[in-house]
């Protein structure tokens, strides 16, 4: 759906000269001092499937912000290739970038950005507006979307009359208005206290269950990132340092900087079986019900302690392995111990 | 993703926009020793050139180079005015253009009737800012006809509104634009600073060269006076829009057109009408002081009045335009205030059936024919001339006595040593101390001016009105500081002085010469009273504002500490002040500057003379442009002396 390459996005004098140069090859603070340019973006490839939620987590000024710009455009890449939906968006003149910001590609802000001098049903009707729908379709879509993420009744209210979590929600609706295929959150529940930013996340897995959008989720909060992926990519100063589903981040994390960050994950909510099970040992005696290579440890757990035997692993009809409670004890109470890949 | 949030920039009376000064970083110790050395040092040498060089001080010829050259480019236009291209295909049309807008004008405000136009204002001001407004649109402009001043109102009137609408036309259109296209911004900012620092006299003279006398030229130097607040505010409302939300709207698809529309405009509205208001405000106050060119309306009378030093005939015209000022500040006030309220649609509905019924009654009404000579007449010029007797008679003594002792231990020491200043000497100085208090960068633009105004040939009367500027302000910061740190510590005091204040903030120039001629017939000191009543309502504010932005944590951790009262303010929140009251000085001694120059016609001579002389009498023309140019030049060197503080000191972002 998404097949971003070779992505470079660098500010500063003359950014164009770092790329393909040696330049490109030095640290942030180095190419700072040489230069006086940022590479908020640097050598980022990667493919988003349709359907799937893909977020890009990284912690603040890793350039997970700027990515998200470039992707539509809203900030100019330096260079490297955008397709959307088998369409080079760099190749995009302003009139076609313009409709695919108006019919494709929607976006959430953290900050929200409503416009506050309009009640909510004209926020949502926004984008509809300035594609020159009539006022009464507008509205009647608009006021489908807003029942859509449980806003009805609340049209005529302006945005400084709504709680952060229901201003997000008009953000949300504003989005999906114009029923796009792709949907880009940036860090859009950063903003609000932790248990109206639960329910927003379940929410947006509600919404992605029923809509079936292809979502591009930008957060810092790892939990957040475990929760609502598919797969995850990881970005550190600009470069991606991971991709992978969020069992492959925990249990194979690809450095030291992806192992700290997920160093706090309880492992047994993440991984799941395939990642601790051993090989059996010969002739060994299993319990008659196999497991699904894909179960949750934390789900195994009450199986595995009552079974007196080893249980089988298994991917379909082929066994991988075996778990017992020795495998399964060590990955329920450490989160530090190195879990074999 | 959290960046540091810029203090907001401040409003101010005059449509400055003020981005709040750097002020946290205190120069290192070593650094502020040896200014204050060099300090010392520079003022030793200055002194001790000025005692060996010192002049006599010769009075001003009336026939200086300078004076014949603007005599020469008079003649010039005068001779090639029907000629020449500039005028006949541009300054000319121009001249037509404005004329034409204010007969119109003229022509839909007078074709209302007095009845129809006072229904009209009260409708307008009902409708846009309440009910309560209308009602004092009603009696205000009920109290024009009263007063018998009905036509001169309607005059200024119109005088106002055409110069507003030129401003809003032009002024918008580039505040949009300076905030949106960097170079615009770049290009006009320094030509809007210079422009509001011009006194309000300076505008007059080069009007008159190019316009002649009249309504043309006083509503284009008003609209040069306004314009600058309109751009500052349009460009500030633009550019404070949450770049969230502009952001959105381009995800969105919008494109530069909708963009302005849909988003950038309705969320700057609430600033665009402030500016709009701050536009009206300075206009009035400019279309006042254009009688001096011939406008006609209110400020006639005063000047008039003024020079025959008769404060009764100018109370009614006084407070006519007091009366217009509030009128006209508190309906776009508060009609800016609620564009920020939000409607239904319902209400909306009713408004605008209110507006449809407002429009009918006005024309309605306007058909009713009543001549404002049969109201019930009332002239308070009796009895404020009856006042002022009195203060004459039972004050004599004092107020003597104070404007004698000021005049006679402080102004004229002052005067006599800046006019025996030889003019290098000064212009030394101000390089040299412009470059230890402002940096280098002010002092290059000062020294200039400083010696440009020794080129003019007005030598004597423009050190006699640095001289009076400086007695002003020295005073105005000695009552503004001690009132802003009164309100600052007094919060019910500062509740009660503050609408006094707002209300001397929208009141015109003029108006502030009155109270100080009664007290003290005309005199240098009656300019300096003027400046000084002008100047101190925004020092004082600036003050409080510096005293009250001090960090709480601070203050308290002052007092766990310890601290006196005393103590708390001499060692933390004056010296944490420090940018709001250097501010106040540089805004203060803008004004003062301004108010001196007016003060020219009730006495105190100098610069304020020669411009307004100039008008009256041909043979003076150049010597007043001269006036007008040193004027300006002054006005330069005060305000970088001044304003470089906050910009050299502190972090350059």
């Amino acid at each position: 759906m998404i097949a971003v390459a070779d992505l470079w996005k660098v500010f500063g004098p003359r950014a164009d000269r770092v790329v393909g140069t040696p330049l490109a090859e030095l640290s942030p603070g180095e190419l700072r001092t040489r230069t006086g340019c940022l590479a908020a973006v640097r050598d980022v490839s990667f493919d988003v499937r349709p359907g799937e939620v893909f977020v890009v987590m990284g912690l603040s000024g890793s350039g997970k912000s700027t990515l998200v710009r470039c992707l539509t455009r809203l900030i100019e890449p330096t260079s490297g290739e955008i397709s959307i939906g088998g369409e080079s968006v760099r190749a995009m003149g302003p009139k076609r970038l313009r409709e695919l910001r108006r019919r494709q590609v929607a976006m959430v802000f953290q900050h929200f950005g409503l416009l506050p001098h309009r009640p909510v049903l004209d926020n949502v009707a926004y984008g509809l507006e300035i594609q020159g729908m009539p006022r009464a379709e507008r509205h009647r879509r608009a006021t489908e979307t807003l029942a859509l993420v449980g806003l009805e009744g609340q049209e005529h209210q302006y945005p400084d009359q709504l709680s952060g979590g229901m201003q997000q929600r008009v953000g949300l609706a504003r989005a999906l208005a114009g029923d796009p295929e792709v949907l880009l959150f940036d860090e859009p529940f950063s903003a609000l206290d932790p248990l109206i930013r639960r329910d927003m996340q379940a929410e947006v897995r509600r919404l992605h269950a029923e809509v079936g959008k292809t979502l591009v989720f930008i957060t810092h909060d790892l939990a957040e990132a475990l929760t609502l992926g598919d797969r995850i990519a990881v970005l550190r100063d600009g470069g991606l340092v991971q991709v992978g589903t969020p069992e492959e981040l925990v249990g194979a994390p690809a450095d030291s900087y992806v192992a700290d960050f997920v160093r706090d994950v309880p492992r047994s909510d993440v991984l799941t079986l395939r990642w601790i099970m051993r090989d059996p040992a010969p002739g060994e005696l299993c319990e008659d019900e196999p497991l699904s290579h894909r179960t949750v440890i934390r789900d195994a757990v009450h199986r595995v302690l009552r079974s007196d035997r080893p249980i089988a692993v298994v991917d379909g009809r082929e066994r991988l392995g075996v778990i017992d409670a020795d495998q399964l004890l060590p990955a329920l109470i450490s989160h530090h111990r190195q879990v074999p890949a | 993703m959290t960046a540091t949030v810029p203090p907001p920039p401040v409003l101010q009376p005059g449509g400055r926009v003020l981005t709040a000064a750097s002020d946290t970083a205190v120069p290192g110790r070593r650094g502020w020793l040896r200014s204050r050395t060099v300090a010392a040092v520079l003022a030793a040498v200055t002194v001790v050139a000025y005692l060996v060089f010192r002049t006599d001080g010769a009075a001003d010829s009336s026939d200086a180079a300078a004076f014949r050259f603007f005599d020469s480019v008079r003649d010039w236009v005068d001779a090639n005015r029907d000629t020449s291209p500039v005028f006949l295909y541009g300054l000319n049309y121009v001249r037509l253009g404005v004329r034409l807008l204010v007969d119109g004008v003229h022509a839909a405000l007078t074709g209302l009737g007095f009845a129809g136009l006072v229904a009209a204002v009260a409708a307008i001001g009902a409708v846009l800012a309440g009910w309560r407004t209308g009602l004092l649109a009603l009696g205000g402009f009920l109290a024009f006809g009263v007063l018998g001043l009905w036509e001169q109102s309607v005059d200024t009137l119109v005088l106002t509104v055409s110069a507003v609408l030129l401003s809003v036309l032009i002024g918008v259109p580039l505040g949009i634009l300076a905030a949106r296209v960097r170079w615009v911004g770049a290009t006009l900012r320094p030509v809007l600073d210079v422009m509001q620092i011009m006194p309000t006299f300076a505008y007059l003279a080069p009007m008159t060269l190019l316009f002649l006398i009249g309504e043309p030229a006083a509503v284009i130097a008003t609209m040069i006076y306004a314009v600058p607040a309109t751009i500052r505010i349009t460009a500030l409302g633009i550019g404070e829009v949450s770049p969230t939300a502009v952001e959105a709207a381009t995800a969105l698809g919008s494109t530069r057109w909708q963009l302005l529309s849909k988003v950038r405009l309705p969320m700057a509205r609430t600033t665009i009408a402030l500016a709009v208001n701050q536009t009206i405000m300075l206009a009035l106050s400019m279309v006042v002081i254009t009688a001096l060119i011939d406008a006609p309306g209110l400020g006639q009378n005063i000047v008039s009045a003024l020079q025959r030093v008769n404060v009764g005939a100018a109370f009614d015209a006084g407070l006519a335009i007091v009366i217009l000022a509030v009128v006209l500040d508190r309906i776009t006030t508060n009609a800016a205030r609620r564009t920020r309220v939000h409607r239904t649609d319902q209400q909306r509905r009713w408004r605008w059936i209110g507006v449809g019924v407002a429009l009918v009654a006005a024309v309605l009404i306007s058909v009713i024919k009543v001549n404002p000579e049969d109201l019930p007449g009332y002239s308070f010029a009796a009895p404020v001339n009856d006042l002022v007797g009195w203060i004459e008679l039972h004050w004599y003594d004092a107020t003597e006595g104070l404007k004698n002792g000021i005049s006679a231990g402080v102004l004229d020491p002052i005067e006599t040593v800046l006019v025996t200043t030889p003019w290098w000497l000064f212009v030394a100085a101000v390089a040299a101390f412009g470059t230890l208090i402002s940096g280098w960068r002010a002092a290059v633009i000062a020294a200039p001016a400083a010696a440009g105004i020794a080129g003019l040939g007005l030598w004597q009367h423009s050190m006699q009105t640095l001289a009076t500027v400086l007695v002003a302000i020295v005073l105005t910061m000695a009552l503004g500081v001690a009132i802003g740190v009164f309100c600052a510590r007094h919060d019910r005091l500062a509740a009660g002085i503050r609408p006094l204040l707002d209300a001397a903030q929208t009141m015109p120039s003029f108006v502030y010469l009155l109270p100080a001629v009664a007290l003290f017939g005309a005199s240098r000191f009656t300019a300096i009273v003027a400046a000084v009543i002008f100047a101190v309502p925004p020092v004082v504010r600036l003050v409080e504002r510096g005293l009250r932005d001090v960090p709480p944590t601070v203050v308290e951790a002052a007092l766990s500490a310890g601290s006196t009262p005393r103590q708390l303010l001499w060692k933390v929140q004056l010296p944490m002040a420090r940018g709001g009251l250097l501010l106040a000085a540089n805004q203060g001694i803008v004004m003062v500057l301004a108010m001196v120059v007016v003060g020219g016609l009730v006495g105190a001579g100098a610069l304020g003379y020669d411009v307004a002389a100039g008008f009256s009498q041909r043979e003076l023309f150049g010597q007043g442009l001269a006036a007008g140019l040193a004027i300006v030049l002054l006005g330069i060197v005060l305000d970088r002396l001044t304003q470089g503080f906050h910009h050299s000191k502190g972090p350059r972002r």
